[in-house]
């Protein structure tokens, strides 16, 4: 019999885990794409399109998840789709964190004129639809992969910058950041090492949502063929093209489909594992 | 020459004013008692001297002066360093006065580092005696365990001890006692006492327990609506308050030597003739 404490603390351990070892599989994958991928992701083979995963009936060893209607060879497509879709969620998730957690903690702790013009620019960016803002960005800055995490990070500082600055603002109202600009501190300084620390759970939670939400935006724009080069396998490109074979070749769509599924999930179960184990209460 | 001197202070919030020229000073050493009831100003007065008032309140008038260097007139980051060298809080609510997140030794140590320039072994050793001054068990392992491990109490004895750390010749405590539970508020003002005696600080005590101020103050200040009713020494204010709410307020304070007596409120003329005297004073001013 456990008590709540340690119900939770399990349940915790428990995603934190299987979270862990997801990512963790992928980032391997991603690295070693060439010494683990079974094929040349890029090699057509028109006599052997469209062959299915190892169980069916026809299938190739050679192909363990089929291939598609070009003959490409659908697990090394994937395993070299992680490469981006890390990078991004990897490169595009710190920086929208790092720039919007910083605006957040100035507006809140700060609060003032800041306040004023953070949050009114906060408010003004919201009101974009934000797959059009993406899409409207893209086509200004041209296809590739600096423009998706460019585009990522303009569209969504707004979230970590309007969640922290609702955190620093608790914080800025205990005693304790009181007691710290008695004692003669710089204001800056106090908001470094007395409030950041005590937002540090949510901003890590935000960031592993963001870089979840950047692995979706990437494959969105994909999808809409506004990504990155067209012979470069992405699971968006993958979904796209899926789609068209569909009832021919069901696995081209599931297999990167579920793939996509299973990393925005560990990143968000990755979060809240995470948090719990930064919290010193819960500790 | 009185180490805290505030002169003719003023502040709003918006249009309503929430001080009313309130003078009161603080003698390097003294015990004063700063008496009101919910609302009346009181803490605002110490953050005002403090510089942590929220950024609502307005100072419209009036002179703070500390150790004869007038606060409100300085850079605010000269502000800062001067109330950072000569006076420090001890808060009303010890729960959430130390981070929660960083370990206690630090956050007493950090001040001695970075205001006083102390090497940090010399601030170590400092904090250790200070936390077996207001003794606390083990105060190795305290330095090193987070706020939520401790009590109340414990927390609260850090606080004053950290308030006293860098030798600050004057102590605002708002209210220390308010958050805990009445055996150990007792421990806690008997504490502050003392630690009052030893170091020959000069307190501003905070407070809306009258029974307090009779056991630690030698002299208090009584605020309504932000106006400074009455100014005296303990002694005659006990004996014979001058002012006619004052004597209310006396009235009012239960009795612990007649648990069956019934509580006293103070009379609505009493209150009336408080708040037309603030009236009265409102007309008075030019610009509002």
């Amino acid at each position: 019999m456990a008590d709540a404490r340690g119900l939770v603390k399990r349940r915790a351990g428990v995603r934190l885990w299987l979270s862990a070892s997801w990512l963790g599989l992928l980032v391997l994958a991603a690295v070693f794409a060439p010494l683990i991928a079974p094929q040349d992701p890029l090699m057509q083979d028109l006599f052997g399109a469209r062959l299915p995963p190892f169980w069916e009936a026809g299938s190739d060893a050679a192909f363990p998840l089929g291939s598609d209607s070009l003959g490409r060879d659908v697990l090394s497509r994937i395993i070299y789709g992680a490469r981006l879709a890390l990078g991004v969620a990897l490169i595009a998730g710190t920086l929208t964190c790092l720039i919007g957690s910083f605006l957040g903690l100035i507006a809140g702790y700060f609060r003032g004129w800041p306040d004023m013009v953070i949050s009114r620019l906060v408010d003004i960016w919201m009101a974009f639809p934000p797959v059009l803002f993406a899409i409207l960005l893209i086509a200004v800055l041209g296809t590739g992969l600096s423009s998706i995490i460019i585009a990522i990070v303009v569209i969504d500082w707004t979230r970590f910058a309007r969640v922290i600055r609702a955190e620093a603002m608790s914080q800025g109202a205990m005693d304790y950041v009181a007691s710290a600009q008695v004692s003669g501190r710089k204001r800056f300084s106090i908001m470094l090492a007395e409030i950041l620390p005590n937002v540090l759970p949510t901003i890590v939670v935000l960031l592993t949502l963001e870089m979840g939400i950047a692995v979706i935006v990437e494959a969105i724009l994909s999808f809409v063929n506004l990504s990155i080069s067209t012979d470069q396998p992405t699971w968006g490109s993958m979904i796209s093209e899926g789609r068209l074979s569909i009832h021919q070749a069901w696995w081209v769509l599931v297999f990167p489909l579920v793939t996509l599924f299973l990393t925005v999930l560990s990143f968000s179960q990755l979060g809240e594992g995470l948090k719990d184990h930064f919290d010193p209460v819960l500790r | 020459m009185s180490f805290l001197t505030i002169e003719n202070l003023s502040a709003h919030v918006g249009p309503s004013p929430i001080l009313r020229d309130v003078s009161l000073s603080v003698e390097a050493g003294e015990v004063r008692g700063l008496v009101g009831e919910s609302g009346a100003g009181k803490s605002m007065i110490g953050k005002a001297v403090l510089g942590t008032l929220p950024l609502a309140v307005q100072v419209t008038s009036g002179r703070i002066l500390l150790d004869g260097e007038d606060l409100l007139a300085m850079r605010p980051r000269d502000r800062r360093r001067v109330i950072g060298a000569k006076a420090a809080l001890i808060p009303q609510d010890p729960l959430t006065a130390l981070n929660p997140s960083r370990r206690v030794g630090p956050q007493i140590t950090n001040r001695l580092v970075d205001i006083l320039g102390w090497t940090r072994q010399d601030a170590q050793m400092r904090a250790l005696e200070l936390l077996h001054e207001v003794s606390i068990p083990e105060p190795e392992r305290v330095m090193r365990a987070y706020p939520h491990e401790l009590s109340g109490g414990m927390r609260q004895r850090i606080l004053i001890a950290s308030a006293f750390a860098a030798e600050p010749r004057l102590i605002i405590a708002d209210e220390p006692t308010t958050a805990l539970d009445v055996t150990v508020q007792k421990q806690i003002l008997k504490l502050i006492r003392q630690m009052q005696q030893r170091h020959g600080t000069a307190l501003l005590f905070v407070t809306h327990d009258l029974g307090v101020v009779s056991k630690v103050c030698q002299s208090l200040t009584v605020l309504f609506g932000g106006l400074v009713l009455e100014d005296t020494r303990v002694e005659p204010f006990f004996a014979h308050p001058s002012h006619p709410y004052s004597a209310a307020l006396l009235a009012a304070t239960p009795k612990y030597t007649d648990p069956d007596a019934s509580l006293t409120p103070v009379p609505d003329a009493v209150i009336e003739g408080v708040q037309a005297e603030i009236a009265a004073h409102d007309r008075m001013q030019p610009h509002v």
